[in-house]
C-alpha cells in the first residue's frame, strides 16, 4: 500500500518494477498516468500549478485507497499525486493497481482516478496568456464519480 | 477557531489562515459560512456563491448542515480539480 503526495517527478518504468517486484499470485497491473496538456478550454497552457491541503489530502487518498480495496480483491495499490508548478507533457498523477485478473485491476483503477478527482484536495492553477485562472471543476468528473455509488 | 482557505478562495479573501472568536449563534458550517460573509466585503465577495463553497471540518468533507465546534480544524475551498 502506498500513497504518496510529493513535489517531484516520478519514473514509471521504475514504480512499476518496484510495484511488481517478488510478486507471484498478481495477474495483471492496471495503470493511469495523469499529464499537463498545453491546451484546455481552447487556450494554450504554458504551466501548471497544483496547490493542495496537507494533510487532508493524505488522508483523503487513504480512504479512496480503502474504499477501493473494500470493493476489489487487490494485491496493493499505488497513487502518486504531485504538486507544485508543472509543464505541459508533466506527469501529475499515477494510479497503479494489482489484481489476480483483470477486471478487479481495470475497474479499481477507474475507480481511484474518478474518486480522486472529486475528493482529493488539489486546485489547479493554469497559466494562460491572458494570465492565470483556476480550473473550475466539471460536472462529467461529478457524474463519473456518481457512477460508483453502491 | 482556526480557518484555512484553498485556491481562489485564499486569493480572493487575501489570507491563508484566520483565527476566529465563534459567536454562539454559529453551530454548522453553514452557519460559518454566512457569518464569515459579514467579516469583510472581501470574504462576502469570494464566498457570495455558497454553490462553490466546499467546506471541510477535522480534514474530512461535510454538509453544511455539520455541526462545528471552537476545537475543529476548517477549511473552506471551491470544489476540487486535481488528477
Amino acid at each position: 500500500m502506498a500513497i504518496r503526495v510529493q513535489a517531484e517527478d516520478f519514473d514509471v518504468g521504475a514504480e512499476y518494477a518496484a510495484f511488481t517486484a517478488g510478486r507471484t499470485s498478481v495477474g495483471g497491473v492496471a495503470m493511469f498516468v495523469g499529464l499537463v496538456r498545453a491546451i484546455a478550454g481552447g487556450e494554450a497552457v504554458s504551466a501548471m500549478t497544483l496547490e493542495h491541503y496537507p494533510g487532508m489530502t493524505e488522508k483523503q487518498l487513504e480512504a479512496i485507497e480503502d474504499e477501493a480495496r473494500r470493493r476489489w480483491p487487490l494485491d496493493d495499490v499505488l497513487v502518486i499525486h504531485r504538486h507544485g508548478r508543472m509543464e505541459p507533457g508533466d506527469r501529475i498523477v499515477m494510479v497503479a493497481t494489482a489484481s489476480a485478473h483483470r477486471d478487479a485491476a481495470f475497474e479499481s483503477c477507474r475507480f481511484l482516478m474518478d474518486w480522486l478527482k472529486t475528493k482529493a484536495p488539489f486546485w489547479k492553477l493554469e497559466a494562460t496568456p491572458e494570465g492565470e485562472r483556476w480550473v473550475e471543476a466539471k460536472e462529467s468528473d461529478d457524474a463519473a464519480a456518481a457512477r460508483w455509488a453502491e | 477557531m482556526k480557518i484555512l482557505y484553498f485556491a481562489w478562495l485564499r486569493s480572493k479573501i487575501g489570507v491563508p489562515t484566520e483565527s476566529v472568536d465563534l459567536p454562539a449563534e454559529v453551530s454548522t458550517a453553514g452557519d460559518l459560512v454566512e457569518w464569515l460573509k459579514t467579516r469583510s466585503p472581501r470574504h462576502a465577495d469570494a464566498l457570495a456563491n455558497s454553490k462553490l463553497v466546499k467546506v471541510a471540518v477535522n480534514q474530512e468533507h461535510v454538509p453544511y448542515d455539520h455541526p462545528i465546534s471552537s476545537t475543529d480544524e476548517v477549511a473552506l475551498f471551491p470544489p476540487v480539480t486535481g488528477g
